[in-house]
Parts: structure tokens; sequence; C-alpha cells
């Protein structure tokens, strides 16, 4: 009985072309996500980065198809294993959901039912796609806490969810998501609700699962710390676009997008100098609804217009940056100005640093 | 569990017992002279009056009356002296002033009925309350949905003795099609005391329903929106066991709460129902001895009301801790 | 290397520093909150603070950190006495303001201030900004000269936003500019001291910054004290010169800002460091310390060292005699750990 799409043989496992979503709401259409595109192997992490309404969890949601049709418009395409999601029905899509790809979220005391054992609620999600025998989803409920490190594992399988702290409640979610040995996994800020040394277990215990399992992860967070941590490729939003996509060396090491820099030199880093100021993103964050005309981002853009450019009438592509494989923004600067405003401006503040090949 | 409920029990019989006594003390704060009411409309000599006096113990210190009430209720008593005592078994809760019923009886006859009627109309409220607000949030902004706000709103303006005088002309004075609503004991006659009742359950229930499918619906709908919704579907589980094993399970909890009090409130007599459709139930006998200053009658059905909502407060409680894990009894 | 370049700022970071008698001196500061028991018995406390001596000088910061749970948050609020202390002492200014109470409590609010984590909630939503900001002056019937409104304004300006917003509601503010009205309204009084509790991690990254730097040229600006409590390590380095790490209720280790983030002695304080995700460093490349298990129940706290429990140095003397701060770290820094860890993190 099982759903899910075979891979084909080569090319990336997800991958997400142009995709658009839109919500009708009392006051306006929300254009949460507009154009965005990105792939994803296997075995490979890929960090979405973006402050509140920048689309980043919307996105995930709708890779999980969990949107609400009837006020959702959504276009482009999202090929999970080779099959558009955007495309399949509901209870096709649902029969993925939670087998070929799951999701794990920010709080864990509210992502789980507070009526049902953390074991009856693993036990369902394997349920739901194989048809096992109780006793057998059990046996391999209790493996899989063990799995993600929770210690007897066969007495926690029997509390509920406010009996365990924070960090073994989000282990239980990653056993629940797991259980079903998904090709993709979906974290929206999994640690954002932990404390730090909390926080390090569980990004350990993603990483080992992943080279165990060889699957896909998707990790959302606002935090760059934990993305430098653990992101092959990084996705930067705003504003419900994508306005910078590389690796990780590429994005965190010779940010292009003025984005990207004001966020890199907003946070205090923990070596450098501390008498220094940050340099903040002025301004805040666009409301979806009315978005700036051009580039959303040059009303806070403290380059916006210095080539006299159109920063404020056109939307600015997502083009390669000359030089560098596989490293796009969506800028109107030219190359060589970012480059040098990059190492001469903006690796002097926050946790910025020159890449190597850049210095 | 156990100790819960040892310490909700002697909590309970402490607010009786408040209750009692401050029943006790209202009543002869009243500027009225409960003798006149036995004597009836005649004019009575002083030595009957006084005589009288002394059989109710209204000569006797207000403690005293108490005590011996009390004494009556778990014991019994002797009413009254010489040839004119009577015996009065536990629970003794006295003698009506005005016919000199024993109170027991009275309560034994209205009882029943008040029940019928809170209890049938419980199950008519509760189905429409939960069906129509559950399926409204389900499908909200449909056309399903409109019409249940439209229904609570309608529900709450409504009155009882609106509603039910219509629905008595309608179905037994037009169509005919059912009786005149009456009190038939259900161990006599099970579908007549149902035909009989159905009304009173429509009109009660109706009324009722109107808030609980605003309560339900809000209730569906902010379960709908939480974290663990997104997570039961995120799993893959199906429409139907998203919205009924992990969020009508959730939604009902607020709701079971409200209900069990308000049945409790209701037990303790519905007035409006009863003089509506003219039946004689608890909540009638109530407001008569009030009007009439006829104490026995009013401490009796006073403390079976207040009985009422303590026992229903802590099955509340007990329900509540069944139903969530969280909540816990010590 | 980047240490190399930190070396003079440190310097020039002591001296600012003078010598000043302290504005705040807490002394073997206690809260517990009693929890209820079964029928009639007491169920104990919650030892959500359980002895912590530090002092703050006038126009120094003194970052608190720790996780949740350590008890960082009651301090704070003990401090500026919205919470009653159950043992210890709380001076301020050379007065004992421990156990005052009620009108007894107003001048030092003045001095006293604090803001808060959430700008949701801790703002009136039927109030004005003017009214909010100006409430403090009311409350303590102070006519600032040239009228209420052009102070308010002026305050508003100070904390970067539109003195015509004096007549908006708080909803028609993003989270950013709330913490802007929260700060203008803690400014009021011209307060000396300000707690900090969390003031940026309910806000958007790029709006932290905004705030943070608010909060830096105020405090040089108005020679302001600051107790900044914040799980955010990098935040607090940023912001303090002087950092105390506390765990269940207790300090741990308190010293300067080089001190505890580049030679921490307490293994619970290079731990916390160590699960600081970098962005420096790219992936997981370097040796990080993981910390295993829970933090204890303060209801029932592990005896000698609170941290033992977790520790990978604990030893026999560690469950039997609490360290104390009495104890000098290698790099000079008080620490309460009877085996402290020397030479540099990593």
């Amino acid at each position: 009985m099982t759903t899910s799409p075979s891979s084909p043989a080569s090319g990336p496992y997800l991958d997400v072309k142009d995709l658009r979503v839109r919500f009708s709401t009392e006051d306006g259409v929300v254009r949460a996500v507009d154009g965005v595109s990105f792939q994803l192997e296997r075995g490979k992490t890929l960090g979405i980065v973006g402050e509140s309404g920048s689309g980043k969890s919307v996105t995930s949601m709708s890779i999980m198809g969990l949107h609400n049709p009837k006020r959702t418009a959504m276009s482009g395409e999202i090929r999970v294993g080779g099959t558009d999601v955007l495309k399949l029905s509901e209870d096709k899509i649902r029969r993925l959901r939670g087998q070929a790809m799951a999701m794990i979220f920010q709080d864990p005391l509210s992502s789980l039912h507070p009526y049902y054992t953390i074991g009856r609620q693993i036990v369902e999600a394997y349920r739901v796609h194989h048809d096992v025998s109780k006793a057998k989803a059990q046996k391999r409920a209790i493996e899989m806490l063990d799995r993600v490190g929770i210690p007897q594992p066969q007495k926690r399988f029997e509390q509920y969810p406010h009996e365990f702290s924070g960090g073994m409640r989000q282990r239980a979610m990653i056993a629940m998501s797991l259980i079903n040995d998904p090709d993709l996994l979906i974290a929206d800020e999994p640690t954002t609700a932990l404390d730090v040394t909390v926080q390090a277990q569980i990004l350990d215990l993603l990483e080992s699962l992943q080279k165990e399992f060889n699957s896909a992860i998707i990790l959302i967070t606002h935090d760059l710390g934990v993305v430098a941590q653990v992101a092959d490729d990084v996705l930067v939003m705003y504003g419900g676009r994508a306005v910078e996509y590389g690796n990780a060396e590429q994005v965190l090491r010779a940010a292009q997008m003025p984005y990207t820099w004001g966020l890199l030199s907003s946070i205090p880093s923990v070596h450098g100098d501390s008498d220094a100021d940050l340099v903040p993103i002025k301004g805040n964050p666009p409301s979806l609804i009315n978005l700036p005309p051009g580039c959303s981002f040059h009303p806070r853009c403290r380059y916006a217009m210095l080539n006299g450019g159109p920063c404020d009438q056109e939307v600015p592509e997502l083009l390669p940056v000359q030089g560098e494989v596989g490293h796009l923004v969506a800028c109107h600067l030219p190359d060589q100005f970012r480059k040098d405003t990059y190492v001469n401006e903006i690796a002097q503040t926050g946790v910025a640093v020159v890449s190597e090949e850049l210095a | 569990m156990l100790r819960f409920f040892i310490r909700r029990a002697l909590l309970a019989v402490l607010t009786l017992f408040a209750i009692s006594v401050s029943t006790f003390l209202l009543f002869f704060a009243v500027p009225a002279n409960p003798v006149a009411t036995m004597c009836g409309n005649r004019i009575c000599p002083e030595s009957t009056q006084k005589q009288i006096t002394h059989d109710l113990g209204l000569d006797q210190p207000l403690i005293t009356q108490y005590t011996e009430y009390m004494k009556g209720v778990f014991v019994g008593r002797t009413i009254g002296s010489g040839p004119t005592a009577k015996e009065c078994p536990a629970p003794c809760l006295g003698y009506s002033f005005r016919t000199g019923q024993p109170v027991w009886d009275i309560i034994k006859n209205g009882l029943p009925v008040s029940m019928s009627i809170v209890i049938g109309a419980a199950v008519v409220w509760l189905t429409i309350g939960l069906v129509l607000g559950t399926a409204a949030a389900l499908r909200r902004g449909g056309a399903l949905d409109k019409f249940s706000v439209g229904f609570s709103l309608g529900g709450a303006s409504m009155q009882i003795f609106v509603l039910g005088p219509i629905l008595v002309a309608v179905f037994v004075y037009g169509l005919g099609w059912l009786p005149r609503p009456t009190y038939t004991s259900p161990l006599v006659n099970p579908l007549a005391w149902a035909t009989g009742l159905i009304l009173p359950w429509v009109t009660l229930g109706a009324i009722n329903s109107a808030l609980y499918t605003r309560l339900s619906r809000a209730q569906m709908l902010e379960t709908l929106s939480e974290d663990y919704v997104r997570t039961a579907r995120a799993k893959g589980l199906t429409r139907r066991e998203v919205n009924y094993r992990h969020a009508l399970r959730a939604a009902i909890t607020p709701i079971v709460t409200i209900a069990g009090l308000d049945i409790g409130i209701n037990l303790g007599g519905v007035v409006i129902t009863e003089t509506t459709f003219n039946l004689q139930g608890v909540g009638r006998y109530a407001v008569q001895a009030i009007n009439d200053l006829n104490l026995p009658i009013v401490m009796a059905t006073v403390l079976l009301a207040a009985t009422f909502i303590v026992v229903a407060n802590v099955v509340v409680d007990m329900l509540y801790a069944t139903i969530d894990p969280r909540v816990k009894l010590s | 290397m980047t240490e190399m370049q930190n070396a003079p700022a440190g310097a020039a970071v002591a001296e600012r520093k003078p010598a000043r008698e302290p504005l705040l001196i807490v002394e073997n500061l206690v809260k517990h909150f009693p929890v209820r028991g079964k029928l009639f018995r007491s169920g104990g406390a919650v030892r959500a603070v359980d002895g912590v001596d530090f002092t703050v000088a006038p126009g120094e910061s003194l970052g608190l950190v720790g996780e949740s749970g350590c008890g960082k948050t009651t301090t704070g609020r003990a401090v500026v006495r919205l919470l009653e202390p159950t043992g210890g002492k709380i001076v301020f200014e050379g007065r004992d303001i421990t156990h005052l109470r009620g009108g007894a409590l107003r001048p030092i609010r003045q001095d006293l201030q604090i803001i808060f984590q959430d700008p949701y909630s801790s703002l009136n939503p039927r109030h004005t900004v003017g009214r909010i900001v100006s409430m403090p002056l009311q409350v303590n019937g102070i006519k600032p000269p040239g009228g209420m409104r052009k102070r308010v304004q002026e305050l508003l300006e100070i904390v970067g936003l539109n003195p015509e917003h004096y007549n908006r509601f708080p909803h028609e503010f993003s989270g950013g500019q709330r913490q802007r009205i929260g700060v203008a309204r803690a400014l009021a009084l011209r307060p000396k001291l300000i707690v900090a509790d969390e003031p940026v991690s309910a806000l958007d990254v790029s709006i932290q910054a905004q705030i943070v730097n608010l909060l830096r040229g105020l405090q040089r600006e108005f020679d302001l004290a600051f107790l900044f409590i914040a799980h955010d390590l990098a935040v607090v380095r940023h912001f303090s010169q002087r950092i105390a790490v506390m765990y269940l209720g207790k300090i741990v280790e308190i010293g300067d800002r080089h001190q505890i983030y580049d030679t921490p002695a307490h293994p619970y304080t290079r731990a916390l460091l160590s699960a600081v995700p970098d962005i420096e460093v790219l992936g997981t490349a370097r040796e990080r310390i993981r910390l295993t298990g829970d933090v204890p129940t303060p209801l029932n706290p592990p005896s000698g060292c609170r941290f033992r429990t977790r520790c990978w140095k604990a030893q026999e003397i560690c469950a039997t005699k609490e360290p104390t701060l009495d104890i000098i770290g290698p790099a000079g820094q008080p620490v309460a750990c009877h085996f402290p860890e020397s030479g540099p993190l990593r």
C-alpha cells in the first residue's frame, strides 16, 4: 500500500518551480509567496531564512499541501520525487503526508495533542500509512523513541506530552515524523522555542538521523547561526520572494543582497569587537497585502537607487552572480559593486565574514 | 481521585449548611406572618393562632427551630404537640403550611417532572448544538455556517413563553398530532411520557441549543486552528480522523463543563417552562411557596437546587479530569 | 584571530568602568514560590532564586544569562520589587528597598524601571501612546517644564518614534516600534537603572539590532545602568560589560565580558557557550561540549553543586560541599566550582 513516489534516477528529490501562493482575506489579497524556485537532493539540507511574513512557512505548508484550497490560490510546480503535488487530489497528497514527506514544528508542546499519550500519537502516525497490528506499531514506536534518544522509551510511550520536557517533546515529534522513514523532512523553526544547550542536542540529532536515513531536510529558521551549522544550501526570503540563493559558503560568506547584508550586520558576534555598533536594517518588514513596488526591500535598503537603478519600479529577477556557480541574487546593483561593498563595508560588522575566495 | 472526592464532598456539605442557614434567616427576615397563611383567609381567633405558632415551633428561638429542622431531615421528628402532633419520619422536610401535606411528598411529585423536562431538553440542545455548531465550523463561511449564526441569534432572542404556546397551538390544537403537554410517569407509560413532554423538550431545548451552537462553533473553530490539528493533518490522517479524533475531542471539553453546570442549575426547577406548559415541577412549587411564605417548601426546594448545583460541579470536575489528562484532581 | 583584535577594545571597556559606589547591591537574594500541597500538607517551594549576589555600578550594564527556569527573570522582577523577596537584601543607592511597600516604593520606582519582553502584552491597548508614556509622570505627580505633551514628544523622539504619533494606539505600531514605546515609558522618569527583561527576543532579527542600538545609545547618553536579562549569549556579550551566568537559581560565574566569553571557568558556562551555533564557522567543525539530560527541578535541587548531575568533572566533593563564588577562577573571575576550567574555550 505504499504510495511513495519513486524518485527519478537522477535530479533533485524536491523541485519547486515558480511557486506562487495567494490568500484572499477581508483586507485584500495576501501574496504570501511570489515566484519561488529551489531544488533539494536527498541527504542535503536547505536552510530557508527570513523574518516573520517572509513567506518561508507558507512555502513549507504548500509543499505539504496543508493550505485550505478554498482560500488559497497556488500556481507553479512542486515536484516531490518527480510527482507534482500541486496537481494531486487531496486524498493522494494526504497519502504522501507523513509518509514521503513529514514535518516538525516550532512549539512541540502545542503541536502534540494534549489528550493523547505520546505513544498513541506516534502509533497513529505509523498506522495511517502501514496496515499493521497495534502491537507491531507499538514496537516500532518504542524503537523510534529509543533512536531519538529518549530514555526509558517503554515508560515514556505511555506518558502525555505535558509530562515531557521541551527537548524531550521535540525528540518525540522527531520520532513521530520519522517513523515512516520519509524522504523529505521539513523542520519549521524546530529549535526556536528551546534553550541553547537543548537546541544543540536537537540539531545534532537531526544531523545524525539525516546521515542514517539519507533524507532531504528543509530547515526554516530566522537564526543564521543554526543555518550556518546545518545547512548545505541557503535560500533567503523577503516579502514572499527569494532574494538570494546559493550554498552556505556563498550566502553567508559572500552575500550579495543588501537584505542578507542587513541580517549579517544586525547580529552581534560572540568573537568580534563588542564595542562596535551593529548596523540594523531601518524600518519594518513590509505588509504582504501592500508590497512596495519594484524591489520590495528598496524602502529599507541603504544602497537602493545608488546607480539610479530601477529599484522602486522593477522587481529584480533572481539571476546568477558572475563567476559563482549556483549563487543567485535578486538585486539591481552591479555585480562588482556588490562584491566590493561586501568585502569593504559589510564584512566589518556583525557576524559577516569574508570567504577566502573573495578576500 | 478519592482524595479529591472526599475534599469536595466535605466542601459540598459546608456549602449546603451555609445555604440552609441563610435561607432560614432570610425567611425570618421577611416581615410577614406565616401563621396567617395557615389560617387561610378566615379570621383566626387569637388562641388558634397561638396554638399554630406553638405547633410550628415558631415561638422557639431561631437556633432551636433550625436544629429541629435539621434533626428532622436526618432522623425524623415530631411536629406539634398534644393531639395534633404528627410523626414525621426522616427525611422530614416538614409539612406545607398551606395544605399540611408532607413536603417530602411534594418534592417526590415535582422532581420527576422537572427532571424529565430537563434531561429530555438537554438531549435536544446538546444534539442540535454540537451537530450544528461543529458542522458550521467545518464548513466555515458556507450556507450551513450562515444558517447556524442566524439560528443562534434567533434562538437567543426567542423566549420560552412565546415559542411554547406557538408550538402548542400548531401541533396540539392545529394539526392535532400531539396531546396537550402533561406528565405521565415513564414507569407507567413511556410512550405517553414522551409524547406528553415532547413540546417542552423541543421548546427549552431549541432555545438553549442556540447558545450551544454558538459555543460549539467557536470552540471547534478555535481547535481547528490549533497546532496539534495541523500536526494531525501533517501526519496524513484523513479529514474525518483529524476533525473528529483530534479537533472535536478537544473542542468538546469546555462544552461538557458548561452543559454539566447548566443541567445542574436547571434540575432545581425550570419555572418558565413548567409554567408555560402547566406542568407541576419543583420550580413551580418553589414559586408558589415563596408567594405564600410557605417556609418548609421554600427551604426544601432551595436546598434541593443547591444540592444539584454542588453535585453537578463535582461531576463536571471529575469528567474534566477524565477527559483532559493535564488536569490532576489532587 | 578575532580575539587578538578584541584586546584593545576590552581594555577600553575596563577603563570606562571607574570605581564608583555601586548603584545596586543585591545580597543573598532569595525568592521561593510556595507550591500548593495535598489536603493539609505543604507542597514545598519552587526555589526560583536561591541566594544570588551581585552589584551594578552607575552607567554599567550587567548581563544576566541562563536557560529557562534558571531564575533570571525572577531576579529582575525582585530587583524592581514587582515581587517580594523571600530573603536577602536589595540596596539601591544606599537604601535598603528589600521590603518597602506601597508609597515608600514610589520614589525608588522613579529611578528603577523595567522593560518587558513582550511588546504586545505590556502596553494597554486602550490607551494612546501619549497616555502610556506620560502615565509614570502623572502617577508620580511630576509636571515637566514646558508641559506634559512636550516632554512625551521629546521622549518619543529620543526612542526614534515620530512625535506626531502621540495620539495613536499600540496596535497601530509594529513589534519593534512597540518596544520603543516601552522604552520611552521606562525613560519618562529619568531612571538610573533599567531592568531589561529579554527586551529583543520577541522581535525579528533586523529589528533586534535597532533596539539594541537604541538601548546602547541611551546607556551612553544618559549614563544609564542596565540589568540586561537575556538568553541570547551574543546579544548579552554585545550589550553588557559584565556578565553573570545563572543555573538553577544561583549565579555560577560572574566576570567581565572577556573573562566569561574568552576564558570561561565554570563547566556550565563552557557548555552554554559551546552550544551557541556560530555563524562564523560553517558546519559543526569545532569540538563541542554536549550536556546530557535536563535541568533538575527547582523544587528539589541536587545537593552540593547544582550542576553536578550534568557535569563531566563532578567528583564526590561536588555532592557534599556547595561551591561558592569565593572561589576565584584561573582568569580571575569568581566561579562557583570546585574544579574550574582554565584556558580559552575550544
